[in-house]
């Protein structure tokens, strides 16, 4: 019997139904190992599923459900296995982080929803149902940053992020309609034949632009990034992981798609509105921003946000290196996806183990991580790792992803993209850096009391540092599936 | 797979020293280093490379295997070793061996990630020098910093923090922008790999197409210059060596004898590998302002390490010259000067190992390391000073040891050079000699004769197991200075394949 192509995502909400069920049923005493564990293996299956199918060469060909409303292919396939990977390292870390909370049925429930809901906006075929996807992540997001609900912080982070995000939805909206009102066109491939020589350029201009800024606003580009640090700041640690890597991944999977399926770039080039250099624009700004912004922070978490701002713009790369020959197209396309599944463990992890300090409850500034790996040697070699990794260094498969995508640039003729990554790539090593010297070399100012060995937090933050590890010696599984999903949707 | 088996036993002592009590891992980390050691000489004697590796000859101990396919490119894990790099790895695997055994007694605290890290060091120099794929070379020749920069700024002296990020930041932009100027000439050639053979071959006979609005030639001639930079700052060329003083100044002295000993040979060796074995006629046509920087870091070092009150700065200063005539006889091009490079960068790690150790010896026995504050020495600690004696003669280039065959081949090979006022850059360049031995016979009578004069009452006698190290790289230079031989006849014969049709003699 052959499974249903739609498989990860079935896994995922059956998963979040379980998680509800149990809660109504489950004694209180084993609940929170109980969920967690449905959660963690839910989402862990599902990235498995996601992996077979690519393994068994299901990613070649495309299956539309839905009436063509929904696709799967190899890049929905790819990004499964980033979803489900950072949802099963997330649910993992939450056991310990939020086993003294109330509520934690529906924390694990909505992670695993928001999970859905990224896997869906990946295999979106049309506007309509890639909006539908991406309100199905938004909505669990803000109430997982607001989970904390004693906590300030937490509850002005999420009302920032709520406003912001519904206000990038509805221009998200208003640009589906009005490159709706131009060609009459939802559906991805009926989108591509429409926007050929369409007369009404002004109007598809503007929507296009505006969906671009609904896609700034979920990958946390700028000039919708600013959300972002405060967000990440104020949710608990695990759902700051959660959101930069996933939720950041799911924007572009969903961008990926419909910038190279419906609107391909040699027709809108042709009608004066070059998104590419929108594209480029953004990427700089982005990428310069984030990491200059990053550079200045004393709060780790606040430097982690930046970073992942400045990581959103090397991942733009891909959409601004778009220049027509399909070799080099598929090449960045295929170096940007790469680098967010490599980007999906070591940035988790980096958030994890501010997530295991948090548990700690040692401070958020660098000078309080000082000396922290007298006492914990083991997470911060891992979290050396990952900011290593994170730095482009070869300890990581972030070394590959990183000088692939600047090759990739100049591959496509943009050296001078490249060379803007160079000034970027140097400046992270000097504040990622920091915070190895912080826990490494630093000495610690009093006593470090650590409270325990959450198990869970530890074993996510080490089981992401080896991901990270075995992404850069085997990085062939994920270029091969990479360039595969980039070739097939370039060459479409 | 001899090279694998290196790599891999290196990678995993490196690992169970990690996990080592600390009380044992000194000890572990000494009989581990052994093993590449070994493997290194078995190496050596088992060598059965012809001709350069990358101009068509036959690499010993040679894999290639494809690694990553990207699209239409590959990468191939492809390493061997010819006569330019095989020394090199002999240098490294002894130069470890000095370091962890001089270590011992040093370092107090942290011991296990201290040795494990001299070892990943090692494990990556060999990698970088046995690499001969783009990115197999790029993946360790940046993995070589992770290490280097923790031991700088975990273990070194009052200022590491701030010597261990000047080194990190400037070399990793360094490296940034080597990779994106070959990565822009890469893209210009026909080939779909990153192999240095296949590489060599398509820009030597210039197969590089117009790309990003420049011609073929400009192209060429920009992915140099990158290069070169990214090069010059790692062997600390002037003007690009500002990195140098602070890091081996503030490192502790067992990493600075790596640091000074093979890091920087990195950079000549891939100056070696890429400039001027790639594009021949670039290295050529612009020998003279290339001749010049040399010039320029000889005298520029020379002065500098003049005015040193600290024996350490001074000593690290006193390596930007040697660096100086690598690049002088790189640039010449000629059989003599690319062999006597070669051998300079094996002899020069060889002498500062000895000197940085001596100084060390001076400073753990003394508790300082300014000049002025110490004299008459000399019967006090004759075993470290005798050490002190002969580093320094072997860097002013004593015949019969090894400074002398490596210098008198740059000097000969350089006076040969086809390009303009080639003797006369060369004389200039060896009156840098004569500022060397200035200052080292200055630091020799301060620091040595005269009366006794310290911060300490009385000198503790150091320990044989102390001195061992020293004294072993001091017996190597004599040996190699004795039977240049040893090595010379590889190199001479791997780097034949560059000189031909260039003009120049010797």
């Amino acid at each position: 019997m052959e499974l249903p192509a739609l498989t990860p995502q079935y896994v995922l909400g059956l998963a979040a139904m379980l998680v509800l069920v149990v809660d109504a049923i489950a004694p209180d005493e084993r609940k929170t190992g109980l969920l967690a564990a449905i959660s963690t293996l839910g989402a862990a299956g599902s990235a498995g599923v996601s992996a077979w199918f690519l393994a068994a060469g299901s990613g070649a060909g495309t299956f539309t459900a839905f009436g063509g409303a929904l696709a799967v292919d190899g890049l929905t396939l790819f990004f499964g296995v980033i979803f489900g990977s950072v949802a099963a390292l997330v649910s993992l870390a939450s056991y310990d982080y939020v086993r003294d909370e109330p509520h934690r049925s529906a924390y694990f429930a909505m992670v695993l929803l928001a999970t859905t809901g990224m896997s869906l906006m990946a295999a979106a075929n049309s506007l309509v149902t890639g909006f539908v996807a991406l309100e199905l992540v938004s909505l669990p997001a803000y109430a997982l940053v607001a989970y904390l609900k004693h906590d300030r912080g937490s509850v002005e982070a999420s009302l920032k992020y709520f406003l912001i995000g519904a206000l990038s939805s509805a221009i998200l909206a208003y640009g589906i309609g009005l490159v709706y009102a131009a060609t009459g066109a939802f559906r991805f491939d009926a989108l591509a034949s429409a926007v050929v020589d369409n007369p009404h350029v002004a109007v598809l201009g503007i929507g296009v632009v505006m969906i671009v800024g609904g896609f700034a606003f979920k990958t946390a580009s700028v000039p919708f990034h600013f959300w972002a640090p405060e967000a990440y700041e104020g949710a608990p640690a695990p759902v700051s992981a959660f959101l930069s890597s996933a939720s950041k991944a799911a924007g572009f999977a969903l961008a990926f798609r419909v910038f190279l399926l419906a609107f391909p770039s040699p027709a809108f080039a042709h009608m004066g509105i070059p998104w590419t250099v929108v594209f480029a624009v953004l990427a700089v700004v982005t990428m310069t921003v984030g990491n200059f912004a990053a550079a200045t922070q004393e709060n780790v978490k606040r430097m982690l946000a930046y970073s992942s701002v400045g990581h959103a713009g090397y991942v733009l790369i891909g959409l601004a290196a778009l220049v027509g020959p399909t070799s080099s197209d598929a090449f960045v396309v295929g170096a940007s996806l790469a680098h967010l599944l490599v980007y999906g463990f070591m940035n988790t992890g980096a958030f994890l183990f501010v997530a295991l300090v948090e548990y700690w409850g040692v401070g958020r500034t660098f000078s309080d991580y000082d000396g922290l790996a007298r006492e914990a040697p083991v997470a911060c070699a891992a979290l050396a790792v990952m900011l290593f990794s994170l730095a482009g260094l070869p300890v990581g498969g972030g070394f590959w992803t990183k000088y692939l995508l600047f090759f990739g640039a100049v591959k496509s003729g943009l050296w001078w993209l490249a060379a803007v990554g160079v000034v970027n790539s140097a400046l992270s090593l000097f504040y990622y850096s920091r915070l190895v010297k912080a826990v490494w070399v630093n000495e610690p100012d009093g006593s470090l009391d650590l409270r325990g060995r959450p198990v869970g937090i530890y074993a996510a933050v080490v089981a992401a540092a080896l991901g990270t590890v075995v992404l850069f010696v085997g990085f062939n599984l994920v270029s091969t599936s990479a360039f595969a999903a980039a070739g097939a949707l370039v060459g479409a | 797979m001899l090279i694998e088996a290196l790599l891999a036993v290196t990678f995993v002592s490196a690992f169970c020293v990690l996990v080592a009590p600390e009380r044992y891992a000194g000890r572990l980390a000494a009989v581990l280093s052994l093993l590449p050691l070994a493997g290194s000489v078995y190496a050596y004697a088992a060598f059965d490379g012809t001709g350069n590796a990358l101009l068509g000859g036959t690499p010993a101990f040679e894999t290639q295997v494809p690694w990553l396919s990207l699209g239409s490119y590959t990468v191939d894990w492809h390493v061997g070793l010819d006569g330019v790099s095989l020394p090199l790895v002999v240098l490294t695997a002894v130069l470890t061996t000095v370091a962890v055994l001089a270590a011992r007694g040093r370092i107090a605290e942290r011991r296990a990630p201290f040795f494990a890290l001299l070892l990943f060091t090692e494990a990556s120099l060999i990698g970088v020098f046995s690499a001969l794929d783009f990115f197999v070379w790029f993946v360790f020749w940046e993995f070589v910093l992770v290490p280097m920069y923790l031991l700088i700024a975990g273990y070194g002296g009052p200022r590491r923090r701030y010597a261990g990020i000047k080194f990190f930041v400037y070399t990793n932009v360094a490296s940034l922008v080597l990779f994106v100027g070959f990565a822009m000439l890469v893209v210009a050639t026909p080939v779909q790999s990153f192999e240095f053979g296949a590489l060599a071959a398509a820009i030597r006979q210039g197969q590089v197409h117009a790309a990003f609005g420049l011609s073929g030639s400009a192209l060429t001639a920009l992915a140099f210059l990158a290069l070169f930079f990214g090069f010059a700052v790692k062997a600390a060329f002037v003007p690009f060596h500002t990195w140098l003083p602070d890091a081996y100044t503030e490192a502790p002295t067992p990493v600075t004898v790596l640091l000074a000993g093979v890091v920087t040979k990195m950079g000549t060796y891939s100056l070696l590998r890429f400039n001027v074995t790639m594009f021949p006629n670039l290295t050529h046509q612009w020998a003279l302002p290339l001749a010049l920087v040399a010039v320029l870091t000889v005298l520029y070092g020379a002065f500098a390490a003049l005015g040193q009150r600290d024996a350490k700065r001074l000593v690290a200063y006193s390596s930007i010259p040697s660096m100086g005539f690598v690049l002088l006889g790189l640039v010449a091009s000629t059989s003599y000067g690319l062999a006597g490079a070669t051998f300079q960068m094996v002899s020069h790690g060889l002498l500062v190992g000895a000197l940085f150790l001596a100084v060390g010896h001076v400073e753990d026995a003394t508790g300082t390391r300014m000049i002025e504050k110490v004299s008459g020495l000399g019967d006090r600690m004759p075993v470290a000073a005798a050490v002190l004696v002969a580093g320094a003669f072997g860097y002013m280039g004593l015949p019969l040891m090894s400074g002398f065959a490596g210098e008198f081949f740059v000097f000969t090979g350089s006076f040969a050079a086809a390009y303009a006022y080639a003797p006369l850059v060369t004389a200039v360049a060896m009156f840098g000699i004569v500022v060397i031995a200035g200052y080292l016979l200055s630091l020799l009578q301060g620091v040595l004769m005269g009366p006794f004069e310290a911060p300490v009452e009385a000198i503790a006698a150091a320990s044989r197991r102390d001195l061992a190290p020293a004294i072993a790289l001091v017996l190597l230079s004599v040996g190699l200075g004795v039977a240049p031989g040893t090595f010379m006849g590889m190199i001479q014969h791997a780097v034949a394949g560059l000189v031909g049709g260039l003009g120049g003699g010797l």
